[in-house]
């Protein structure tokens, strides 16, 4: 998983029926001291997240689990919203 | 498997259901030379590891999912073990 901010979301008509009513976010990876690493992408919303939180995401096809046992094609998926984090050196 | 050191903690609240009483720690790849490798990520702990330790890293779904015992959970990194030590003899 990766921590990241939601910066976005997207709205799409026409899609794969199995992506229909899922909310579909806009992420920008984060590294740990909170800065913006790496490429944005579009993720699936499986735990309520809102733009301008900072959650945590998984990659591959387990970010197609939480909809179980629908067949979500995704490849992102946004499983936490997180309330903190620390980071020591 | 990788190599990586525990660099942070994170705490959710609100987050998927197969997560329940897991730990997650923010886990930075590192080299042989113990260099930072790529992006810290975050992995579920399933061995206790803690703050500035040295573990072992799986990064794929099913194998992290069996560490964290559940079957079907959201998950793509997990750490396995607490590394004692690494000899390489090139």
């Amino acid at each position: 998983m990766q921590v990241a901010k939601v910066i976005g979301d997207v709205v799409t008509t026409i899609k794969d029926e199995n992506l229909s009513g899922i909310k579909l976010l806009v992420l920008q990876p984060l590294d740990p001291d909170g800065n913006a690493s790496g490429r944005t992408l579009v993720a699936v919303d499986a735990v309520g997240a809102g733009v301008g939180e900072t959650v945590f995401f998984v990659r591959g096809k387990e970010a197609s689990f939480p909809f179980h046992p629908t067949e979500v094609p995704t490849d992102a998926g946004i499983v936490g919203i997180v309330d903190h984090w620390d980071v020591e050196r | 498997m990788q190599i990586a050191r525990v660099v942070g903690t994170v705490v959710a609240t609100q987050k998927h259901q197969a997560f329940g009483g897991a730990k997650l720690l923010l886990v930075q790849p590192v080299g042989l030379d113990d260099t930072p490798r790529g992006t810290a990520i975050l992995a579920v702990d399933s061995v206790g590891a803690g703050v500035r330790e040295k573990v072992l890293i799986v990064m794929e779904g099913r194998a992290a999912g069996e560490a964290l015992g559940r079957k079907g959970a959201p998950v793509d990194a997990a750490i396995v073990g607490i590394i004692d030590s690494v000899d390489v003899q090139e």
